[in-house]
């Protein structure tokens, strides 16, 4: 009994993620919490896509169920666990059945490796940014499975027109994710790292996110990679897949009920992690903003009080719309859900003052918040744009996205080796 | 103007046979759209044969939403047949009305009074408005930015406000009576209309804010579903799909009816025929309806709104085609009458069921989406399309 | 400490599974099928890597097989027609000489492997798991260089092949 306690504490004071520090409890323990953070986390954001986008189209958005719609997302959860479960009579049943499995399977692995903060990762793997593309690669084959399975033409066609679109946009993101492993090699060492930790250590040391690296490289590879990662989640305006007004819902339209719910999932959740790894990449990761500009111990501690802060804030808008609630007596079970809902809010507010805490949490708070901001990008990116047609969707693929990184990765290799080069010149003039 | 013969599309076979053919797109993939589909505006079954994502070919299979109005119009009155007309392009309403009751006017040899004339403009060119807005949405939500649809909606509010408040009715209005009016304009009417002018002006910047310089919007238009001048004449495509492809031809310009003639407003017209065209051309038709309500809403006359017309209409014998420009095209009115008080026979020329027949000869050799969107620009009504 | 990855275990689990989905590729009719069998078998492969610390391998093996190339298999198989595929004969009357061929293969390994042992080198100590990739990049653009630039030339020549075979007007 006391060895296991004591195995479980010995990590504690570690510095090293559970998977690094071969600690199977805590491993365990940072599994549940990523899996659930991540169902909160995209409960949460189905709700905010709705409420946000419903604002931006001058409409309300989920009012009923709860108070401003804030159960409407377990209401469509209960929802779509009752509803019958169709399978079309001609489908493929096995694979049928397997798509929606090897989607959600994907889409929930590679956070595996996705760094909250240097600790706070379940591993950290040697190859780190690579595993989380390939594996994000292989939802693919659900899709494909799925519109193949239903032995019908308009998910046929969707799965055609994704893998398709999957595959030719993998080639531009591993451009622009390769120009960021080029950066990390700019040390005394000279090598680079393709560990999710290693990336963030090494904008660390250098000082800089590499989005502003050799100013405007690393800007044009990070443009080219929230391009590409748009398009690898098959969402507006890259939405042709699952385009509603031509092909229904795509691959999955003939999905219902659970599996369907899965597909939803897995979209949102990969979302999710492709945010993760443009910030992992080149928004520095869980490392808070302006570190130079605003350095030394008293900017540590306000930064640090900024999550808590955060959490106060959204506490106090909740309490500002409990007092605007309607003071109709029907009304009373929502005011009070509401309000107990901003102190909860608050309450985690206060907790996250709290020294240690505050200093174990810190990371996470950032990481997702640079999460966050891109969530909403997604979602101002659906409120804004049309929907781009197959051909022109290849043609930006791969007549300006592809190029475009092909230059960028020279340039950048050409950049950081500019002393030897410059050295090299010199000694072939002099001789 | 063009001998229609030389125009006929070219055959499937022979647009097969000239198609670059690959190996991998030797199957050939039939697809039907509709009559549920979600892009289709209504009831309209499309037939597509597709080369992977190319069209072929295209085959409209239409009349889901067949009422046989022209045949119930030969056991109605003409009085009572006035509100069916709505029933047909139910986003233009008031234009039907319009058109159905001058081509009564004609037959019978009366005219509305002055006045009338006047509230009748304001309220057409304000429908005109409505189903622009309406298209305007419902196209941009085809192509994908479902934010337009919400705007557009909100808008158009004001209009069926306008409409409730003069006849009870917002979308199947009923609005005028062969002759006149039945209502006077109601109290505060001229200032609703001139807020509403206020009102929307800036909102219509707004969607161009939106869209027309929107790059996927443009690449997404341009160069989709052209269609010649020489097509549209010989297809008898009117309206803003006419007037994108160059054709200065506008119903109230060319044969002035109502009290058009009194109106200073513009043409608009393109020049390539493309789905962008007619975007631009529908953006300032708005602009210039707005003109014609302000014109219109300043000098409106005092006097009757109703001509002398007797209680039960016997038109004498004889025959009648009065069209007017609705806001999808030429709307005409073809009356036979035996002299009784119902009419013989009534033959409607929808907008809608002719600028149809352009949309295979638009999507051959383009992409599924550019159907969509094809379909979207036609703007039409499956009401008007199957009567 | 870390626990040992490669234990037996494992190995004869990937190995089952690389084995299974190897018969299932050549005995399934649904071409479909095949091809997500064939899918197990490369994961299983990118899992012996592993065992063998060489995630970076593994890696590649992920993206680039799973991943790339048999999204493109499926891609193809999905439009060609399965019915057809589905009706004709697994065997055809050449069965016998091929059964001899792999048995006669199945025997030439076999008896290299009992005569030849000695040949094998003794198994080395693995590569520290760390620098498995910077090993890979050196050893590519360094001893290996020549050879991979040929095979990224070979590359180049067969995408232009394919597209002009695709292709016939450019």
């Amino acid at each position: 009994m006391g060895a296991l306690l004591q195995y479980i504490q010995s990590y504690l004071s570690s510095d090293k993620t559970p998977g690094a520090a071969g600690n199977f409890f805590w491993a365990t323990v940072y599994i549940l919490l990523v899996f659930l953070g991540l169902s909160v986390a995209v409960i949460a954001m189905n709700w905010l896509e709705r409420k946000i986008l419903a604002h931006m189209q001058v409409r309300l958005g989920p009012m009923r169920v709860g108070p401003h719609g804030l159960l409407q997302p377990i209401a469509d959860a209960i929802k779509l666990l009752l509803k019958e479960d169709i399978m079309p009579a001609e489908a493929d049943g096995l694979v049928f059945w397997t798509a929606p499995l090897i989607v959600v399977l994907a889409a929930f692995t590679v956070f595996v490796v996705v760094p909250f903060g240097p600790a706070h990762a379940i591993t950290d793997m040697n190859i780190g940014i690579l595993f989380m593309l390939g594996v994000s690669s292989l939802s693919v084959l659900g899709i494909v499975m799925a519109g193949w399975a239903s032995n019908s033409h308009y998910p046929l066609m969707g799965a055609l027109r994704s893998s398709a679109q999957m595959v030719s946009y993998e080639v531009a993101m591993g451009l622009a994710v390769v120009s960021v492993i080029i950066m990390t090699s700019l040390n005394d060492q000279g090598t680079g790292t393709l560990s999710m930790i290693g990336i963030v250590q090494s904008q660390m040391a250098q000082g800089e996110w590499f989005v502003f690296k050799f100013f405007p490289l690393g800007l044009i590879g990070f443009a080219i990679f929230a391009i590409a990662m748009v398009a690898e989640t098959n969402r507006a305006p890259f939405d042709l897949p699952e385009a509603e007004s031509e092909l229904t819902a795509g691959f999955h339209t003939e999905y219902s009920g659970f599996r369907w719910s899965l597909f939803f999932l897995a979209e949102y959740s990969a979302m999710i992690a492709v945010s993760s790894i443009a910030v992992t990449l080149w928004l520095g990761g869980w490392l808070r903003p302006f570190p130079n500009w605003l350095h030394g111990a008293t900017w540590d501690l306000i930064f640090s009080l900024v999550p808590g802060i955060t959490f106060l804030l959204l506490g106090a808008i909740t309490f500002f719309n409990v007092v605007r609630m309607p003071k109709h007596p029907l009304f009373k079970i929502q005011t009070i859900g509401l309000a107990g809902f901003g102190a909860v809010l608050g309450l985690i507010g206060l907790l996250l003052f709290l020294p240690p805490v505050r200093d174990r949490v810190g990371d996470i708070f950032w990481f997702s918040a640079k999460v966050a901001g891109f969530m909403y990008l997604y979602i101002w990116y659906r409120g804004t744009f049309p929907r781009y047609r197959f051909d022109q969707l290849m043609k930006v693929g791969w007549k300006v996205l592809l190029p475009t990184g092909l230059g960028l990765l020279i340039l950048t290799a050409g950049v950081g080796m500019r002393t030897e080069i410059w050295k090299a010149i010199q000694g072939a003039t002099q001789r | 103007m063009t001998d229609p013969k030389t125009l006929s599309p070219p055959s499937l076979e022979t647009h097969v046979a000239a198609h670059d053919k690959t190996f991998l797109d030797a199957n050939e993939l039939v697809i039907n759209m509709g009559p549920q589909h979600p892009a289709t505006h209504g009831v309209l079954r499309v037939i597509l044969r597709l080369d992977g994502e190319k069209v072929l070919g295209l085959e409209c299979v239409i009349g889901y939403l067949h009422r046989g109005v022209e045949k119930i119009a030969e056991n109605r009155t003409y009085t009572m047949f006035n509100p069916y007309v709505d029933r047909m392009d139910y986003v233009a309403a008031v234009s039907n009305g319009l058109g159905y009751c001058e081509a009564v006017e004609k037959l019978l040899s009366v005219e509305a009074p002055p006045r009338a004339q006047y509230i009748r403009v304001i309220l057409t060119e304000l429908n005109r408005i409505a189903s622009h807005q309406l298209w305007l949405g419902t196209h941009a939500l085809d192509i994908g930015a479902i934010t337009p649809l919400f705007y557009t909606f909100r808008d158009r509010e004001e209009i069926l406000k306008i409409f409730e408040k003069y006849c009870g009715a917002r979308l199947t209005t009923h609005a005028f009576r062969i002759g006149g009016l039945q209502y006077e304009a109601y109290d505060g009417f001229e200032k609703d209309v001139k807020d509403f002018v206020k009102f929307v002006r800036p909102k219509i910047d707004e969607y161009e804010e939106l869209l027309t310089t929107n790059r996927i919007w443009v690449e997404r238009t341009k160069k989709v579903g052209v269609i010649s001048s020489k097509d549209c004449i010989a297809l008898g495509v009117t309206g803003p799909v006419l007037r994108a492809s160059g054709v200065k031809w506008d119903i109230r310009k060319a044969l002035p009816y109502a009290n058009y003639k009194n109106f200073d407003f513009e043409i608009p017209t393109g020049q390539n025929g493309d789905t962008y065209d007619r975007y631009i051309v529908r953006m300032i038709e708005m602009r210039q309806s707005l003109r014609i309500i302000e014109q219109a809403v300043g000098g409106i006359p005092e006097g009757p709104v109703m001509a002398k017309v007797p209680k039960v209409m016997k038109p004498p014998v004889g025959e009648v085609y009065h069209s007017i420009e609705a806001p999808k095209g030429e709307l005409g009115y073809f009356i036979v009458s035996d002299g009784s008080t119902q009419p013989y026979r009534i033959r409607v020329r929808p907008p809608s069921f002719v600028n149809l027949q352009a949309l295979d000869l638009m999507c051959r050799g383009q992409l599924v989406a550019d159907v969509i969107a094809v379909i979207g620009t036609l703007d039409i009504v499956l009401g008007e399309v199957d009567r | 400490m870390n626990p040992p990855v490669a234990t037996t275990f494992f190995f004869y689990l990937l190995a089952a599974i690389m084995l299974i989905g190897g018969v299932f590729v050549i005995t399934r009719k649904n071409a479909v099928h095949s091809a997500l069998a064939l899918i197990a078998t490369l994961l299983a492969q990118a899992g012996i890597y592993l065992m063998l610390y060489a995630p970076f391998v593994a890696g590649v093996q992920i993206i680039l097989y799973a991943g790339g190339i048999m999204v493109l298999f499926l891609f193809v198989i999905m439009l060609i027609s399965i019915e057809r595929s589905l009706k004709e004969r697994m065997l055809n009357r050449q069965w016998v000489v091929g059964g001899l061929a792999a048995l006669a293969l199945g025997a030439l390994f076999i008896s290299v492997y009992v005569k030849g042992k000695n040949l094998f080198p003794t198994p080395k100590v693995p590569v520290f798991e760390t620098n498995n990739t910077q090993t890979v990049g050196n050893l590519l653009y360094g001893q290996y260089m020549f050879p991979f630039e040929i095979a990224s030339l070979l590359l180049l020549v067969a995408i232009i092949g394919a597209v002009v075979m695709a292709k016939k007007r450019i």
